[in-house]
């Protein structure tokens, strides 16, 4: 597995990693981060799954991986027991976002989130013009199957930050490529369909 | 007959192992000698580096895979992972088991001949722990010419060996499986075990241990501990999909008489049971389990008795396990966790209760599977 190959959200959260730190991937899913990280920037750690697909996947690649329902909390993990958690593309269908991001902030040092960001144009003129819910490359579920419990814009996301006292050190937005552009940074909420935030406690 | 030796270790023959050296015991006793019976599937590589020690659980043995006989009616106790193209694949791996002490399978226990007195032991056979086991097991291992393992699996009762090896031979193993297992017994647990034993010391043919010089066998009090012990190792669910209220005639009785399946299936296995096992090692094993608990010397703290480990490790639990519920598999990975320790940790649905360990489970055969090829790979098979 080379950097080459990291899908390109992965490869931005990789780049805000220090060497050698200690990473808690949250919905790790088949362990590419970890093992992309383990092997560029000799970090060690767990990553935390629900499908037993994924952790078959995951012990493939030699990960630590423990089979858990992300809804039921982190109590195992101590304060500040990892210099990061990253959770990507999983907030957005756990149960209760808010609580989840207070203990990743509990645990971790310095946090990394993405999620799909409601707020894209072409979301808000699926809504405006068809009146259906919004369907994109970067939500392709019907209403009714998607496992996306609580989407939510860039503007909603900050403002959940603002109201738990959680500092954002950096934000990168990123089309459903997870490419990055000029345009994108310019008008975030309407133009980024995956938003990249490092978070960390005030 | 030839069908049944494909993707089997096949005809397997015990070998035996004398020690001449004492053993010294937890409890303060010692054994001056004492042997133990093993097996060993596939075959040690060049540089000894693909061994693997499977400890049994409560009531099985060294007989772990294939056949002793051309017209044994069943296989070792888990022929499902050890052979040619399983989990525990003997084309690459050396597998070995052996009957724990204690044990009523041809290793010393309370059956065998005391040399000091040209007795049977019976109930004056020390109680040996998890701990005596692991030290008997390093013994073996001197023996065999292994100087590290690539992994202890285990499962129930074996788990609980795979644990105590990474806490006392630390260097000695590169990977613990603590499968279907617990860091040590509940309340519930000792109380299930306390009537078992009540159940074979209150038959009157127990003569308080000393059976065998009054040539009788306390089979009633046996089969009964484990009628109950297996009623723990199934789950409701499977008992009523295997059951459900089928009787063995048409319609009720109303007498005292067997008349539901499951009464029927449960005498047999415990009259069957109490055929093949020793009441005294039965008694023994029990008490085994009971004292088993590695933190009770590190203050209660599993997470300290587990700091000084360097092995990895892999715990599975099954979902409709209450005998060790995976919340009990849980403590053993949160005190992993504590530290830092590598492990992973799956918990695989099953409706088989506590026995699901041994059964064939296709979701648990590729993550063992899976797993295995990672340990194969590190021996440079």
């Amino acid at each position: 597995m080379s950097a080459m190959t990291l899908r390109p959200d992965l490869s931005i959260i990789s780049d805000w990693i220090q060497p050698g730190s200690r990473v808690l991937d949250l919905g790790c899913g088949d362990g590419t981060l970890l093992a992309q990280l383990r092997e560029t920037k000799e970090v060690s750690g767990y990553g935390i799954e629900y499908d037993i697909d994924n952790i078959n996947a995951c012990i493939q690649h030699g990960i630590n991986v423990i089979h858990r329902n992300l809804d039921k909390g982190l109590a195992e993990f101590g304060n500040d027991s990892f210099d990061y958690v990253i959770m990507s593309q999983t907030i957005q269908a756990m149960h209760y976002p808010d609580r989840v991001l207070v203990e990743m902030l509990r645990v971790g040092r310095d946090c990394v989130v993405t999620f799909p960001n409601a707020g894209h144009w072409a979301a808000r003129l699926h809504l405006a013009l068809k009146g259906r819910m919004p369907q994109s490359k970067a939500l392709p579920h019907e209403w009714y199957n998607t496992p996306n419990l609580h989407l939510c814009s860039v503007v909603d996301f900050e403002s959940l930050c603002h109201q738990l006292g959680i500092v954002i050190v950096s934000r990168t937005m990123v089309d459903y490529r997870y490419n990055q552009n000029i345009l994108l940074r310019a008008l975030p909420n309407l133009l980024g369909e995956i938003a990249i935030y490092h978070i960390r406690k005030k | 007959m030839k069908n049944r030796y494909e993707n089997s270790v096949g005809l397997v023959q015990p070998q035996t192992c004398t020690f001449k050296e004492p053993i010294h015991l937890v409890c303060g006793r010692q054994l001056n000698e004492y042997q133990l019976v093993y097996e060993t599937y596939g075959s040690l590589n060049e540089n000894r580096s693909n061994a693997i020690l499977v400890c049994h659980a409560l009531s099985s043995d060294h007989h772990a895979a294939g056949y002793h006989h051309e017209d044994d009616s069943k296989p070792g106790w888990w022929e499902v992972y050890i052979g040619p193209g399983k989990p525990l694949d003997t084309d690459r791996f050396y597998i070995v088991c052996a009957n724990n002490l204690g044990g009523c399978s041809g290793s010393t226990g309370p059956t065998s001949i005391n040399p000091e007195t040209g007795n049977a032991y019976g109930p004056n056979f020390p109680i040996v722990t998890v701990a005596d086991w692991v030290s008997s097991q390093k013994n073996l291992m001197e023996v065999l010419g292994i100087s590290q393992w690539a992994a202890v699996v285990g499962g129930s009762l074996g788990g609980m060996q795979a644990l105590q090896w990474s806490i006392d031979f630390p260097e000695l193993l590169r990977h613990a499986i603590v499968i279907a297992s617990a860091p040590k017994l509940s309340a519930q647990n000792i109380a299930f075990n306390e009537v078992a034993r009540q159940a074979i010391k209150s038959d009157p043919h127990f003569h308080d241990g000393y059976y065998y010089d009054y040539h009788s066998l306390p089979q009633g009090g046996l089969s009964l501990a484990r009628m109950l012990g297996h009623i723990t190792y199934l789950s409701d669910d499977a008992m009523g999909s295997k059951f459900g209220r089928a009787l063995k005639a048409n319609g009720y009785h109303y007498g005292y008489d067997v008349e539901f399946e499951v009464e029927s299936y449960l005498r047999y296995q415990g009259s069957r049971f109490a055929n093949q096992f020793d009441a005294n090692s039965y008694l023994l094993m029990t008490k085994a389990l009971d004292y088993f608990d590695p933190a009770k010397d590190y203050g209660d703290d599993l997470a300290a008795a587990l700091a000084q480990t360097l092995c990895r490790f892999f715990v599975l639990s099954f979902t409709s396990d209450w005998r060790f519920s995976p919340k009990r598999s849980h403590e053993i990975v949160n005190a992993l966790l504590t530290h830092n320790k590598p492990v992973s940790y799956v918990e695989i649905s099953a409706h088989h209760g506590h026995d699901a360990f041994l059964m064939r489970i296709p979701e648990y055969i590729t993550v063992l599977t899976t797993y295995m090829q990672q340990v194969a790979k590190e021996c440079q098979l």
